[in-house]
């Protein structure tokens, strides 16, 4: 496999959160890549920090109480953490270079702003055009985002539109600015289920037409697996699996990745089988153990594990498969 | 939405009229014949009789109702009990005092008190926060005669800078009523500063978070548009209502520092018509100012409408 330039690295990124409560290392040492056109998932339970990384290498972390402690994210040869959180240069990557979809798509587009105003404003910060311009721009974007009667559209306020249109909108909105990379964070989670299928073959789609990348968010592994490439596994602000997503779903590594692998529900399944569920609750992130973190919930647990430190990503297969496990643990064997 | 406008034009004059009839009651309700306050003890019956004749006292309280709302119809608020001037003339004169005051204290509190709201907000935490913040809640606070007090003695008897009492109209000298003005506009703006500073502040702080606002910042737009467009857009809602509870001063005047710093306005006459009982010229008064505050809170329902499509959606 030839060596592929990739198009954003963040190496070591730590963020933490100064609460009542102390430092909640929200992100600890977290290191991923994607590539061109290449669809890469990041896995994990509510409140793994899944997000908050996302965020930060947007550096749109609420701060105070937040701030990004260390690291850096390699965009085009430049590392954009080291612009200021509003400086031009920060604001040139946010929209343009990268965009983002967040989750709740009925509070994420402003209620007393028309849709073609919200559109055209931010084409307009990014693109030297003229009004009028925008606003085609804007049609069109609508247009391909699969949005009946856009110049229409353009008039309406999010709230005369349906979930799945506004998620539609956020996502015209990366069409029209022609980014690189697109972060998903949770795109299709607040949407009813034959919208998710919509909006993600939508998503799939853009990302195919336009030649961009596409980091996905989520928490449901199920879902991704039939779509991404490559697949990071968040847990307690770690990274603790990463590897292609046949390498993942075939041998999974990590006790977490087959406790979440486990849980996803299969259609075959008999009907009275429980769902497999992954005891326990994710730990405290204001007091970490300086144990494996995920250690009081692990079925595999050894007496070694209690004595040794938090353990580190080891490459444990081809295709950059590294897992972060002192044991060496097989799904085949469990 | 034109249902909507004329249901609150409807509610507005049902409003007006209950008014009217409160304001007109009082001088039937009160104890104590207006008449005898009026002339004293020592007057005739025959003169007592002749007088009720001349203010048509001696009619049915209906009868007397309807004369004089007709008479406002035709611009004739009747005539004061005591001097015998002409009402609808004194509130032609007092008005422009008081409105001469009350609009430029509406216009400061509103650009002010929304500005260091979208300030603190915005700062939220570090001194600049604190400082004002600090202030607002004394405004809030502190009784607006003693804030006059204080700026009588400070300015006016210590520094000499700005005189303690008095009023010139803007039309005989500009420059002079801005000085003369000064005092007064400062005293009331102080408090309406402080209370819209305060609501807006809570606002931005609650819009700030808002999802909407991350995706404006995550879309790139500058930081002033988010601020400005964005969020105080969506804050500005629930202090337009604080303003336009406040526009009542416009007309209505601040009874106290009227009085205070001497300015003949309406709530300098209003004062001493109660203090006299002459009750036309209470009459007066109170339904002017109701019409304006009635007034305001319509144009404010509007302002819903221009600030908030979904309010603007409701009304079709």
């Amino acid at each position: 496999m030839a060596e592929k330039k990739h198009l954003l690295e963040v190496n070591h990124l730590k963020t933490s959160f100064y609460t009542d409560s102390g430092e909640v290392k929200a992100v600890n040492d977290v290191s991923y890549y994607i590539d061109e056109q290449e669809i890469v998932a990041v896995v994990g339970e509510s409140g793994c920090g899944k997000s908050v990384t996302q965020m930060s290498v947007m550096q749109l972390i609420q701060s105070p109480p937040g701030k990004i402690l260390g690291g850096e994210a390699i965009l085009e040869g430049r590392d954009i953490l080291k612009f200021r959180a509003t400086s031009k240069e920060m604001r040139a990557v946010r929209g343009e270079k990268i965009s983002m979809i967040f989750q709740e798509p009925m509070t994420s587009l402003n209620p007393v702003i028309t849709v073609g105003k919200q559109l055209t404003e931010v084409i307009r910060t990014h693109k030297k055009v003229s009004r009028k311009e925008a606003w085609q721009m804007g049609v069109d974007a609508l247009a391909n985002v699969g949005i009946p009667e856009p110049e229409a559209r353009m008039k309406n306020y999010p709230f005369e539109m349906s979930g799945g249109m506004r998620q539609r909108v956020m996502i015209a909105v990366a069409v029209a600015c022609n980014s690189r990379l697109i972060i998903a964070d949770e795109p299709t989670t607040a949407l009813d289920v034959t919208t998710q299928a919509q909006v993600m073959e939508l998503l799939l789609d853009v990302v195919d037409k336009m030649k961009t990348s596409l980091i996905v968010v989520t928490h449901n592994l199920g879902l991704v697996t039939r779509y991404a490439d490559r697949i990071y596994v968040m847990y307690a602000g770690r990274i603790i699996e990463s590897g292609t997503t046949e390498d993942l779903i075939t041998k999974p590594c990590h006790p977490y990745t087959i406790g979440l692998l486990n849980a996803v529900p299969k259609l075959d399944a008999n009907e009275h089988e429980q769902l497999t569920t992954i005891e326990g609750a994710p730990p405290d992130l204001a007091n970490l153990p300086d144990t494996c973190a995920f250690l009081p919930r692990c079925p595999y647990a050894a007496e070694s594990c209690r004595k040794l430190p938090c353990p580190e990503l080891q490459q444990v297969g081809e295709h950059g498969h590294f897992s972060a496990c002192h044991l060496k643990i097989r799904r085949e064997d469990t | 939405m034109g249902k909507y406008i004329i249901k609150r034009l409807a509610m507005s004059i049902l409003i007006i009229f209950l008014v009217s009839v409160f304001a007109f009651s009082l001088m039937h309700i009160l104890p104590g014949d207006p008449i005898r306050i009026a002339l004293g003890e020592s007057v005739s019956e025959e003169t007592i009789a002749e007088y009720r004749a001349k203010y048509h006292l001696d009619k049915p309280i209906i009868q007397q109702y309807g004369l004089w709302v007709e008479g406002i119809l035709h611009g004739d608020f009747g005539k004061s009990l005591l001097y015998g001037e002409d009402v609808t003339t004194l509130i032609k004169t007092k008005l422009p005092v008081t409105m001469a005051i009350g609009i430029p204290v509406v216009l400061i509190s509103a650009v002010f008190g929304i500005l260091f709201g979208v300030v603190t907000a915005v700062k939220r935490g570090t001194w600049i926060d604190q400082v004002i913040t600090s202030i607002a809640n004394i405004g809030i606070g502190v009784p607006q005669f003693w804030i006059a007090i204080l700026c009588i003695f400070l300015f006016g008897l210590k520094l000499h800078v700005l005189p303690i009492q008095g009023y010139t109209a803007p039309s005989e000298d500009f420059g002079k009523y801005v000085y003369m003005a000064f005092l007064p506009v400062l005293c009331l703006s102080f408090g309406f500063i402080a209370t819209i500073t305060r609501q807006t502040r809570s606002n931005m702080l609650e819009v700030i978070n808002q999802d909407y606002v991350r995706t404006a910042r995550a879309n790139g737009i500058s930081e002033g548009s988010v601020i400005f467009r964005h969020a105080l857009k969506n804050a500005l809602i629930p202090v337009i209502t604080i303003i336009g509870l406040q526009v009542r001063i416009i007309v209505g005047g601040s009874v106290v520092i009227e009085r205070i710093f001497n300015i003949p306005g309406i709530g300098a006459l209003l004062i001493r018509a109660i203090t006299e009982r002459d009750y036309f010229i209470i009459q007066a008064c109170v339904l002017v100012i109701s019409l304006v505050t009635v007034g305001c809170n319509f144009i404010v329902d509007l302002l819903y409408g221009v600030v908030d499509p979904r309010v603007r959606k409701s009304w079709r």
